[in-house]
């Protein structure tokens, strides 16, 4: 067994909701996807027990009726897991992981700037890395934003 | 004693890039510090959902001027990877070699960049005229000092000939020559390293909890490399050793850069050496099969990475650049605690920052909400010829005049 497939079934084995949301796309690479509710117990047990100790940063999508947010942690083996948690596009609430990697605040404030996230036990600080005079409601990376909805349209018009 | 705020940026003249720095001093010494970023933010990520993947490979090389190569094959891999396209040795030989040739210009230009910080000028001219070697060989390889459009999806565009690989090793000698002088230099030299024990202070633990990255989080004994951990291109094929340094200071950030330099000379040599003959290219399909990846790459300046995701038509429906200032710039603010405000500009430019990188991605010519209009581009170039003109320079006569000294 690779170290990959013991990452997969020992996560697998500890958590039943992961249970064929789980895949090794190549090695060193394991995507899975987890359920909200049970997201932060994984994500510590990742971190704690599995050693997946580097935070490489945390993507935000798009998915239509939900925001995904992938957290992309490696090991100092090179092995990367690809966690995806996914909430209601109207109420994107998650939680900071700030206390498990400090650096993670301006990854989650891009996400709040950028999608629209609403990040729960940030300190507030100063936006990035959009400008202090961008209007509160547009979230340039949301796939219905397009140049054409943006200020730039409404200032020409 | 008072404590007296000052803004360093985004305008001003001591800083390469705009950034914003906010410093609280009590006398001269800074009690806090923080950055405003964002004013390079061009809307990257956006505009590559908007363009084809071939498309995008320019794009993505456009994100720095420096690391362009490192962005560009951070994006073909990841690409590559959902299309499951097997990329031949040769073409990835040629991207580990450019990328290397990459390095090497990066990091002497750092060294110049430190050695003006510090009133250390003479270090800047030397370095910037070797410099001037690597860029030679990237103009000779590529035909472009920077934005070498080497890579495509499926390989690369360009050959090695056997001479352009000779000239490649003559260089090396020369650069590795210089470089053991610039060693000498820092080892030896007392005022430099003065200069620079001490300063800029990143512990081991504090680098590992605040998620450093390359020579910054080497400097500090965290002994991290992706070609090492996460082998891409031909890195598999050669041997190196990862430079650390147990410093934690600026001067070990450049013991580690300088020790890197001779590092990628051993590299280059192994892949003029062993790069196998055959194709440049397979063929991908323009429309990528629904999937997604995540490529990382050893920048210069440390990790990058980046995230595609594809929805099987010839655009990406997302990609995520995760550059590695981003990562570096929240360890500044610990290097500064207590730290002289002279100190300042040595200390941010030991994590060789690059802040065209870091606010890659959104949003169009935003003109904000209160301006009544934007210039288009014709408006502009109008608005400046008018400008001129009015304070008493025309350009038209300007031309003419130099048209017919020429004769």
């Amino acid at each position: 067994m690779t170290k990959e497939e013991s990452i997969q079934s020992e996560l697998v084995k500890k958590f039943g909701a992961l249970e064929g949301k789980t895949r090794i796309q190549r090695p060193r690479r394991i995507f899975t996807e987890a359920p909200p509710g049970s997201f932060r117990e994984i994500f510590e047990y990742a971190i704690q027990k599995l050693g997946f100790v580097v935070l490489s940063t945390i993507t935000g999508l798009d998915e239509g009726t939900t925001l995904g947010f992938m957290y992309h942690i490696a090991r100092e083996d090179g092995i990367m897991l690809n966690i995806k948690v996914s909430v209601d596009r109207n109420n994107p609430v998650i939680k900071t992981i700030t206390e498990y990697f400090p650096a993670a605040d301006i990854y989650e404030r891009e996400l709040m700037d950028l999608l629209g996230a609403q990040v729960q036990g940030l300190p507030k600080a100063t936006r990035y890395p959009l400008s202090d005079d961008w209007p509160a409601d547009e979230y340039p990376l949301r796939k219905d934003w397009k140049k054409s909805t943006g200020s730039e349209a409404k200032n020409n018009a | 004693m008072h404590k007296v705020v000052i803004p360093i940026g985004p305008q001003h003249p001591a800083l390469k890039e705009p950034e914003s720095f906010s410093v609280t001093l009590s006398g001269e010494k800074i009690m806090k510090f923080s950055a405003r970023l964002g004013y390079n933010h061009r809307g990257i990520e956006k505009a590559c959902e908007e363009r084809t993947y071939i498309q995008d490979v320019y794009l993505t090389e456009r994100i720095c001027g420096i690391c362009s190569h490192s962005h560009s094959t951070c994006f073909v891999q990841a690409v590559e990877e959902i299309a499951g396209a097997d990329i031949p040795k040769r073409a990835l030989y040629i991207r580990t070699l450019v990328g290397e040739l990459e390095r090497i210009h990066s990091h002497l230009l750092w060294l110049g960049v430190a050695g003006h910080e510090v009133g250390f000028d003479t270090l800047l001219m030397y370095t910037w005229r070797d410099r001037e070697v690597v860029m030679d060989i990237l103009a000779m390889l590529t035909g472009n000092r920077v934005n070498y459009g080497i890579n495509t999806i499926g390989g690369v565009r360009r050959d090695v000939t056997a001479e352009q690989g000779k000239a490649i090793l003559k260089a090396m000698d020369t650069l590795e020559e210089r470089t053991n002088y610039y060693i000498q230099i820092a080892t030896k030299e007392t005022t430099l390293i003065q200069r620079l024990s001490g300063v800029g202070l990143l512990s081991n633990k504090d680098a590992l909890k605040l998620g450093a990255v390359g020579p910054t989080a080497r400097a500090s004994g965290v002994d991290r490399d992706v070609r090492r951990d996460d082998p891409y291109a031909a890195y598999a094929e050669v041997k190196f050793k990862v430079i650390t340094d147990n410093h934690n200071d600026v001067y070990g950030r450049t013991l580690v850069r300088v020790g890197e330099l001779l590092e990628t000379y051993k590299i280059i040599r192994q892949i003029i050496k062993k790069m196998p003959e055959g194709p440049l290219t397979v063929k991908v399909p323009r429309k990528i099969p629904a999937g997604e990846a995540v490529s990382r790459y050893e920048a210069p300046r440390g990790e990058d990475m980046h995230y595609v995701k594809s929805n099987g038509t010839e655009k990406p429906d997302r990609v995520k650049v995760r550059a590695p200032t981003l990562a570096n710039i929240q360890t500044v603010a610990k290097m500064l605690e207590d730290r002289q405000l002279a100190d300042l500009p040595i200390v941010i430019a030991a994590i060789d920052p690059c802040f065209s990188c870091t606010d890659r991605l959104t949003g169009i010519r935003h003109a904000g909400k209160r301006s009544k209009s934007v210039l288009k581009w014709e408006e502009l170039h109008a608005y400046s010829i008018r400008h001129y003109r009015e304070h008493g320079i025309d350009f038209a006569e300007l031309n003419k005049k130099m048209r017919k000294a020429l004769k």
